[in-house]
């Protein structure tokens, strides 16, 4: 093994070693990374998606917070059982606007990647508020403060504007309405058209049933009601999406 | 004046927490701000208390510097326990749902907590001291920088405080095992660098001509961590006094950056590292020499060339592309045999000292570490595969794989290590008890098995019942019936925990009674001493 015997050339030489392991372990992830950032596949053309709504972005950002990943996955895998279950199983085009990702990996709760449009929005905050007076055999925490938490607006354009700085394609139109958006979305009495024009399919009314305020549980309801409603599957090609 | 430039450095750093927590643009940022001010601010007082004007005694530079490395072995005790005893809290939270103290102690914010806590605060500190105490002594050089090492351990122990309150707060950029938001993050890089810096400056100075094995695994450990700990916290922030950034990257590619970290953060956080603490500890514990100086070559660069392709076993049948799936699946596979090889070199460096497994309860914990290495490295593989994969995936096993790696291998490993540092570290002659040493082993081992089964049970069985049909062909179980179902098995996990926790405090127990400079008196272990022989 003369390889082998030459080996001690690395153990004599810190630096050697150094840069060898560091090479050696960077070409994994540029085999397997890179080519996601230029494969024109990787990501199925589809129809429907946008960027999150003002007050969608800022729901979930409270699934974030609050860990809901942790127990809820939001990736239908192409299973029987899980189309059956969660519905179409999901495409990687239905996160592309997605930073950072929420696939999860761990389901103590069921999937939510199309929770949207499945319950009333006093369903969820009932269930959010006190989840076992709704589903008995559920583990999962009380999320009652989220409707005495007003949403704390100071400017929300800066959230959009670091989404653009990331690649999100939003328009100048839509982060100058950030806030005006933000509120228009959960008040029934604000005229809606200029936010209905923005995002397509956005869910409009009073989520959490308190309509003097725009709550933390507004924002989470606006935010579960529309996952996985975006995409319309009438006109996808299955065949052209798999890769 | 002792500490001077220190404590000015720490004032001006509490103050620009101060106007920070003043001027913050979101809540969270404004209370994580006085978090760190109290603990920079409540740090200066201390040193500000054992200043001194006198002049500072040289230092002998052959002497070891094991003031960092002492430290380094409370620290890991004190966050073991922590990061154990909120496992057992939310393991209870799993049975028990009404122990959930919304918003601050919901499971979802405790999780991290615990996560961080054993794998961060536990596993980071028994690396950190371990590899500060390893490479001294195989390099036989002090380490390198002066004072290096006390900024690398204080600024670690910072790291810890502000990532463990950022949960707490709400404060989090959701990528499991690299939560901290993105100023905690860059805190961090800071610190390892540094990090980087004392251990590759300790070695460059070193009188030995060949660098140690051990000392292979701790450096490409220490880089690689670097390389995965800027690429996947890439974000970009709301605002730079706020606590709220967006990842740089989306969705497909978001999901792959963060498994290539998530997984290499087992890779080289939990294995290469532990592998560096078995590289010297073993052979040092069994007095013998490492069995294959060769397998230990092989093993090595296999090892970390292989592990960091693993990542997308994280996301089979998911939106990520198959042919990344594929590749992922596979190098999973090949990754068995660098870890089996690995496996054989430890135990077999036992070879000529077998009989030390019935006398020394050390050697049994290192020796039961590897094997849970083995065994958790034949696992993993296993459920790299893809049909295996569309079971596990989501349930409890998954769960349960992670545990029988952390509590048996990573867990066990430093229990052994900080049980042979500590009486050398403070000069005592032996610990405390060895008695007390067999207890932790059988409680933790016991703990672990119980740990394990359960979720086996439990993960194969809530996998089983979400693909259910009945012979109409329709799905037999709703998702909250599986839920119920899980309840006995969550209960006995809390059970399993709690054993392995009341082993770790027992251990916390005879070392502080050992640092204190106690000695149990106690029979000798069975067979330690050779029986009388009668005469002919």
């Amino acid at each position: 093994m003369g390889l082998i015997d030459k080996h001690a050339v690395v153990e004599k030489n810190a630096t050697l070693l150094l840069v060898g392991s560091l090479l050696v372990v960077t070409v994994g992830g540029i085999v397997e990374i890179a080519p996601l950032f230029y494969l024109d596949n990787t990501i199925e053309k589809v129809e429907g998606m946008r960027p999150y709504s003002p007050l969608e972005l800022a729901g979930r950002n409270i699934y974030m917070r609050e860990g809901c990943y942790l127990c809820h996955s939001q990736m239908i895998r192409p299973f029987r059982d899980e189309v059956e279950r969660y519905g179409h199983y999901s495409l990687a085009a239905e996160s592309m606007y997605d930073h950072p990702f929420q696939w999860g990996s761990k389901r103590t709760g069921p999937d939510l990647a199309r929770v949207g449009d499945r319950y009333s929005n006093e369903w969820h905050v009932q269930h959010l508020s006190a989840p076992r007076s709704v589903v008995p055999e559920s583990v999962m925490p009380s999320y009652a403060f989220l409707k005495d938490r007003p949403i704390e607006v100071k400017d929300f354009s800066t959230h959009l504007i670091a989404n653009t700085r990331v690649g999100v394609p939003y328009s100048d139109d839509m982060i100058a309405n950030a806030n005006i958006d933000l509120m228009a979305q959960a008040d029934p009495n604000i005229d809606t058209s200029g936010l209905e024009a923005r995002y397509p399919k956005a869910k409009l009314g009073d989520f959490d049933g308190n309509p003097q305020q725009v709550t933390e549980m507004d924002a989470l309801v606006a935010y579960l009601q529309m996952l996985g409603t975006l995409v319309d599957f009438k006109n996808y090609d299955e065949a052209a999406g798999y890769r | 004046m002792k500490f001077g430039t220190e404590i000015v450095l720490l004032s001006l750093f509490a103050f620009a927490a101060l106007v920070a927590a003043d001027f913050g643009v979101d809540e969270p940022f404004r209370q994580h701000m006085w978090v760190l001010f109290f603990a920079v601010a409540g740090f200066t007082a201390i040193l500000l208390r054992n200043t001194e004007f006198k002049p500072a005694v040289p230092i002998n530079p052959a002497a070891y510097m094991d003031g960092p490395v002492r430290y380094g072995a409370i620290a890991t005790m004190f966050w073991g326990v922590v990061g154990m005893l909120v496992g057992v809290v939310i393991a209870l939270q799993l049975a028990y749902p009404d122990l959930n103290i919304e918003p601050w102690f919901n499971f979802g914010r405790l999780r991290p907590l615990h996560t961080s806590a054993v794998v961060f605060a536990f596993g980071g500190n028994a690396l950190l001291c371990t590899s500060l105490y390893v490479v001294q002594r195989t390099c036989r050089a002090r380490l390198f920088g002066g004072d290096l090492a006390w900024f690398v351990f204080w600024g670690y122990q910072l790291f810890i405080v502000m990532a463990a309150t950022g949960y707490l707060l709400g404060i989090t950029e959701s990528r499991e095992y690299a939560e901290p938001e993105w100023y905690v993050d860059l805190w961090l890089t800071i610190v390892w660098v540094a990090y980087l810096i004392l251990f590759l400056g300790t070695i460059l100075k070193r009188k030995e001509p060949h660098i140690y094995v051990a000392n292979w695994f701790y450096l490409s450990f220490i880089v690689t961590i670097a390389m995965l700990h800027v690429v996947n916290n890439l974000s970009m922030p709301v605002s730079l006094l706020g606590s709220k950034s967006y990842s740089a990257f989306s969705g497909v590619q978001d999901a792959l950056t963060q498994w290539w970290y998530g997984h290499n953060a087992v890779g080289f956080f939990l294995t290469a590292g532990f592998l560096g603490m078995m590289y010297y500890f073993v052979p040092k514990q069994a007095n013998r020499p490492v069995y294959s100086y060769r397998l230990s070559i092989i093993h090595f660069w296999a090892l970390i060339f292989l592990y960091i392709w693993a990542g997308p076993h994280h996301l089979h049948y998911t939106a990520l592309p198959d042919w990344a799936q594929t590749l992922g699946m596979v190098f999973s596979i090949m990754l068995w045999m660098p870890s089996w090889g690995g496996m054989i070199n430890g135990v077999m460096t036992l070879s000529g000292a077998w009989d030390k497994l019935r006398t020394d309860p050390i050697i049994r914990m290192m020796v039961m570490a590897i094997a849970f290495y083995g065994m958790s490295t034949f696992e993993g593989p296993m459920m790299a595969i893809k049909t295996v994969n569309s079971l596990s995936h989501y349930t409890d096993w998954t769960i349960g794989h992670v545990h029988s790696g952390a509590l048996g291998w990573v867990g066990m490993i430093s229990f052994g290590a900080i049980y042979f540092m500590v009486p050398k570290l403070w000069n005592r002659e032996r610990l405390y008890s060895l008695r007390l040493v067999t207890w932790h082993f059988w409680l933790a081992t016991l703990g672990i098995v119980v740990y394990a089964a359960v979720m086996w049970v439990s993960g194969v069985m809530q996998g089983l019942m979400w693909r259910e049909y009945d012979e109409q062909g329709f799905l037999v179980y709703s998702f909250a019936e599986t839920v119920a179902a899980m309840h006995p098995y969550y209960l006995m996990r809390a059970i399993g925990g709690a054993m392995y926790l009341s082993g770790a405090l027992i251990m916390a127990w005879n070392i502080a009674m050992t640092i204190f400079g106690y000695q149990r008196e106690e029979d000798p272990m069975p067979g330690s001493i050779p029986a009388l022989q009668r005469a002919r």
